[in-house]
C-alpha cells in the first residue's frame, strides 16, 4: 500500500476529476486494480467504492486481475481484420491454451484484443510488453511466443 | 496594437540564437551540417517495422568505428510501407533517404556512404535538396518521388523531417511565430473571424465550421473558458493523430495556443489515447520546452495572456471521441454522453464554455492564423477548404500516411498516390471514416472528395482512415466485424444503440453461421435479416442520443447498399464469394488422394468423418461444423472446400 500512497501525494488537491489518473497511475505501478486499492482511492477521494468500480469497469483500459508476466495485445482494427488478425489471434489463443482477456496457468503469458494500437500502416500488428511485431502471420507467431518462452527458460 | 515589447519576429529567435544567427540559424534548419547526421524513423511504425534495432545497431557502427555522427529520432514520413526509414546527411552533401534500413543492412549502408558512395544493395528513396550543398545523382529529390509528388503536406510538412522533440528546430522553421503575432495585433474576435473565412472545418467527423462554432464559445459569457484537443484517435484504421504528435508535436501546441485566444480559454487539456505512450511521451517532452520558453503560463511575453495545457489519458473507450462524452471523462466519470442542447460551447467542462478540436483541425491553425486566410482558402473545393490527411491501410501498396488537397478523388489516392491493390487483386472497395463511415466502390472512385461529396454517397469523412479492400474481403464479414465494435463500444445509456447494435450483429451473424437444425424456421428469420436489417438501422439511426449510435448502423446499411447481392448469396445461397466466413464453407474428400490415413477423422471435432483405414474416407454434411481442422491436418491435399 505504501506506492498508493506515493501516488496520493502526487495529487494534492485531488478531485473526482483526479479519479481516472489515479486510477491509471495506481494500475501502472500495480499491474491492475485490487478491491483495496479501490476502497482506498475511494477514502482519499471521499467517493463511494460502489461509484470507483462503476467508472473503472466502463474503460476497457482497467483491469481486476493481474496480467502474465508478457502481455500479449492482439489488435482487432479494421485494417487489420481485413490483413487477417483473426486468424492471428486465434494462433495466440492455440499456442498459449488460453482465451483472450485470461492469463496463462503459469503466469508467464496474457492475452488482450484491443480495438487499435493505430499501427495500421503495418498490420496485422501484436504489441507484447508495449514491443511492437509488425505484419505477423500464424506463422511467426509461432516463433515470436516460442522466443519469449525460451527466453524465460534461460 | 502591439501587447508585446520588443521585436515581434525575432524576440523568440533571439532566445535560441543569439547573435549568431548567421552561423546557428542554417545548422538548426539543417541546411547545413558540421558533421554527419543520421536520421531514423523512430514513430510508432517505424519501432514496429525494426526501427529499434536498426538504431542500436547504427550506435555500435559508430562506436566500433569512432565516428563522430548526431543521431536523430524522427517522427514518422507518412511512407509506412517504407519503414525503417533511415535518412543521412553528410557535411557538404543533400541529405538522402533509403528504404527498409533493418538492422543487418546498416553496415553496409553506413560503409559505402561514409566513402560517399551509394549501397548498391539498399533501396534509395529521395533526397532534400538544398541549395548549397552537394547533390546525389539519380535521385529523385522529396517533392519529386512518387508518393509525395501528388500531395500538399501542410499539416504533415515537418513530420519526418525535424527532431520532434527539439523546440529550436521548429521556432527556427518559423514555428510559433503564428502564434506571437497573433496575440501581438489581434482580438479574439478577428481571429474568430479570420477562421471563419479560411473556411476550414472540424477535421474529426462532423466537418462543423471551425470558426463559427468558436464563436459560441467567444460570446458566451464566463470567467473559465476551456479548449480541450480530441486526440482519442479511436477510429480503428485512423492514425494521423498519432503520426502527427509523434513526428511534430509543437505544430499541436502552437494550434492550441492559437485556438485558445481565439476563444478566449485559459486553461486547456489534451485527451489522448493511452494507447499512444510514445506520442503522449513526446507531447510532455514539448510541453515541457514551451513551458521553458514562456510560451506556455502566466503573462506570456508580457503579454498579459495566461495560458496552460494539461495532458489527459483516455482510458479506451471509443464512446469518448463524442463531446458531450469526452468531457464526462476529463471530469472523472464515465464517458456517457449527454443529450445536446446545450453545446458544450455554452456549458461543456465544469459547466463552462468549452470548444473541443481535433488535432489535425488544431494543426492547420499556425498555417492560416494570421498571415495564411487567402492561401489556405484557396486550397480545396468550394465548400471544403484545405487539406486533409488520409491513413491508408490495408489491401494497399504503399501503406501510410496521405495529405492532398480537399477534392482529391480516391482513385487518385489510392492508384495514383499509393501504387494500387497489391498481387494483381482487383479492387472492391474502401471503407472511410472507421466504423461510423460507410463504403466506397469502384463507381464512385471519381468522386471529389470533400465532406458533403460524401455524405451523398452515403459515406462520411470521419477522421479519415482509408481502409481498402480486395476482392478476397467479404463485405458482409466487414460489416459484422465493424457491427461487433460498434455493439461492445456502445457506453449503454440509450435503448436503440445499446439492443438495436446487439440485435444487428445478431442478424448478420445468424446468415453468416452455418444453421445448426434447418428444420425449423431459422431459414426463414434468416430470409427476414435483410428487410430486418435495414428497418431496424433506420430505427437507430433517428433515435439515438449521440453521434456514435446516429451512425452506428452506417457500415450495415452502405455495404447494403452496395454489395447488396453479397448478402444475398449469403442468404439464400450460403455462399461466400470471397472465402471468408467460413462457416458457409463446405468440405468434401477427394475420393482419389484420400489415401485412408484416419488423421482428419481423429482430428474431427464432431466426429463427422467416417471411413475404415488405407481406404477413403467421407466426410457427413449434416455433422460437420466447417471448423477446417481437416484441411489443415491433411497431408495429401486430399480435402476439398468449396
Amino acid at each position: 500500500m505504501g506506492d498508493i500512497k506515493q501516488i496520493f501525494n502526487k495529487y494534492p488537491e485531488a478531485g473526482r476529476d483526479n479519479l481516472i489518473p489515479l486510477l491509471q497511475d495506481i494500475q501502472s505501478a500495480e499491474g491492475f486494480l485490487s478491491k483495496e486499492s479501490i476502497v482506498e482511492v475511494g477514502s482519499f477521494l471521499n467517493m463511494p467504492s460502489s461509484k470507483i468500480f462503476g467508472v473503472a469497469t466502463f474503460y476497457n483500459q482497467f483491469r481486476f486481475q493481474p496480467n502474465g508476466k508478457y502481455h500479449i495485445q492482439v489488435c482487432r482494427g479494421t485494417a487489420c481484420h481485413v490483413l487477417g488478425s483473426a486468424t492471428v489471434l486465434q494462433e495466440v489463443e492455440k499456442q498459449l491454451k488460453v482465451k483472450a482477456g485470461s492469463t496463462t496457468r503459469d503466469g508467464l503469458f496474457s492475452v488482450e484484443v484491443v480495438a487499435c494500437i493505430g499501427a495500421c500502416g503495418l498490420s496485422p500488428v501484436i504489441s507484447i510488453n508495449g514491443e511492437f511485431y509488425a505484419k505477423v502471420t500464424a506463422a511467426s507467431i509461432a516463433e515470436i511466443i516460442e522466443s519469449y518462452k525460451t527466453k524465460e527458460e534461460e | 496594437m502591439s501587447r508585446i515589447k520588443g521585436n515581434i519576429d525575432s524576440i523568440l529567435l533571439d532566445k535560441v540564437v543569439g547573435k549568431d544567427a548567421k552561423t546557428k540559424l542554417p545548422l538548426l534548419k539543417r541546411e547545413r551540417v558540421e558533421k554527419p547526421v543520421i536520421y531514423v524513423g523512430a514513430g510508432t511504425c517505424g519501432l514496429g517495422a525494426g526501427a529499434g534495432k536498426t538504431l542500436e545497431e547504427i550506435k555500435t557502427y559508430l562506436d566500433t568505428n569512432s565516428i563522430d555522427a548526431e543521431i536523430i529520432e524522427v517522427g514518422c514520413i507518412g511512407l509506412c510501407a517504407a519503414e525503417p526509414i533511415v535518412d543521412i546527411q553528410l557535411p557538404n552533401y543533400n541529405r538522402v533517404a533509403f528504404k527498409n534500413v533493418t538492422n543487418d543492412k546498416v553496415e553496409n549502408l553506413l560503409n559505402s556512404l561514409f566513402n560517399y558512395e551509394l549501397p548498391k544493395e539498399i533501396e534509395v528513396l529521395y533526397q532534400f535538396p538544398t541549395e548549397k550543398n552537394k547533390s546525389w545523382e539519380n535521385v529523385s529529390s522529396f517533392s519529386e518521388y512518387p508518393y509525395f509528388r501528388k500531395q500538399k503536406r501542410i499539416v504533415l510538412q515537418n513530420c519526418g523531417s525535424v527532431n520532434p522533440v527539439n523546440i529550436d528546430e521548429y521556432i527556427a522553421l518559423g514555428g510559433y511565430s503564428s502564434f506571437l503575432s497573433t496575440i501581438n495585433t489581434y482580438e479574439s474576435a478577428e481571429v474568430c473571424d479570420m477562421v471563419v473565412k479560411s473556411g476550414l472545418r472540424g477535421r474529426g467527423g462532423g466537418g462543423f465550421t471551425t470558426g463559427v462554432k468558436w464563436k459560441f464559445a467567444l460570446n458566451t459569457p464566463s470567467e473559465q473558458k476551456y479548449l480541450i484537443c480530441n486526440a482519442d484517435e479511436g477510429d480503428p484504421g485512423a492514425f494521423m493523430d498519432r503520426a502527427l504528435i509523434e513526428g511534430d508535436p509543437h505544430r499541436l501546441l502552437e494550434g492550441m495556443m492559437i485556438a485558445a485566444f481565439g476563444i478566449g480559454a485559459t486553461k486547456s487539456y489534451v485527451y489522448i489515447r493511452a494507447e499512444y505512450p510514445l506520442a503522449i511521451e513526446r507531447l510532455n517532452i514539448a510541453l515541457k520546452q514551451a513551458k521553458e520558453y514562456g510560451l506556455i503560463g502566466k503573462d506570456i511575453f508580457g503579454s498579459g495572456i495566461d495560458f496552460d495545457i494539461k495532458v489527459k489519458m483516455g482510458a479506451g473507450a471509443f464512446v469518448c471521441g463524442e463531446e458531450t462524452a469526452l468531457i464526462k471523462s476529463i471530469e472523472g466519470q464515465r464517458g456517457m454522453p449527454i443529450p445536446r442542447p446545450p453545446f458544450p460551447a455554452v456549458k461543456g467542462l465544469f459547466g463552462k464554455p468549452t470548444i473541443i478540436n481535433n488535432v489535425e483541425t488544431l494543426a492547420c491553425l499556425p498555417e492560416i492564423i494570421p498571415n495564411g486566410v487567402e492561401a489556405f482558402s484557396s486550397i480545396g473545393t468550394e465548400k471544403s477548404k484545405g487539406t486533409k490527411v488520409f491513413a491508408l491501410s490495408g489491401k494497399v501498396v504503399l501503406t501510410g500516411l496521405v495529405e492532398v488537397p480537399m477534392g482529391t478523388t480516391i482513385r487518385e489516392v489510392i492508384f495514383g498516390i499509393a501504387g494500387g491493390i497489391p498481387n494483381n487483386k482487383k479492387f472492391k472497395s474502401v471503407q472511410i471514416g472507421g466504423p461510423s463511415g460507410g463504403c466506397i466502390t469502384e463507381e464512385n472512385l471519381d468522386i471529389e472528395v470533400d465532406y458533403d461529396s460524401l455524405i451523398k454517397i452515403g459515406a462520411m469523412m470521419g477522421s479519415g482512415g482509408l481502409v481498402v479492400m480486395d476482392e478476397d474481403t467479404c463485405m458482409v464479414d466487414i460489416a459484422k466485424f465493424l457491427m461487433d465494435f460498434i455493439q461492445r463500444e456502445s457506453c449503454g445509456k440509450c435503448i436503440p444503440c445499446r439492443e438495436g447494435t446487439r440485435r444487428m450483429l445478431e442478424i448478420l451473424e445468424s446468415i453468416t453461421h452455418k444453421p445448426i437444425d434447418a428444420s425449423h424456421n431459422e431459414a426463414l428469420e434468416r430470409f427476414k435479416g435483410i428487410t430486418q436489417l435495414e428497418k431496424l438501422g433506420k430505427v437507430i439511426k433517428e433515435t439515438s442520443l449521440c453521434g456514435l449510435g446516429q451512425t452506428a448502423p452506417n457500415p450495415v446499411l452502405s455495404t447494403l447498399k452496395w454489395f447488396r447481392e453479397e448478402y444475398e448469396e449469403h442468404i439464400f445461397d450460403r455462399k461466400c464469394r470471397a472465402n471468408v466466413c467460413t462457416e458457409l464453407r463446405t468440405f468434401t474428400i477427394d475420393v482419389d488422394k484420400c489415401t485412408g490415413c484416419t488423421t482428419c477423422a481423429k482430428e474431427c471435432p464432431t466426429n463427422a468423418i467416417i471411413g475404415s483405414r488405407k481406404s477413403p474416407h467421407f466426410i457427413v454434411d449434416d455433422k460437420c461444423i466447417s471448423c477446417g481442422t481437416c484441411y489443415d491436418v491433411c497431408k495429401f491435399d486430399s480435402i476439398v472446400i468449396s
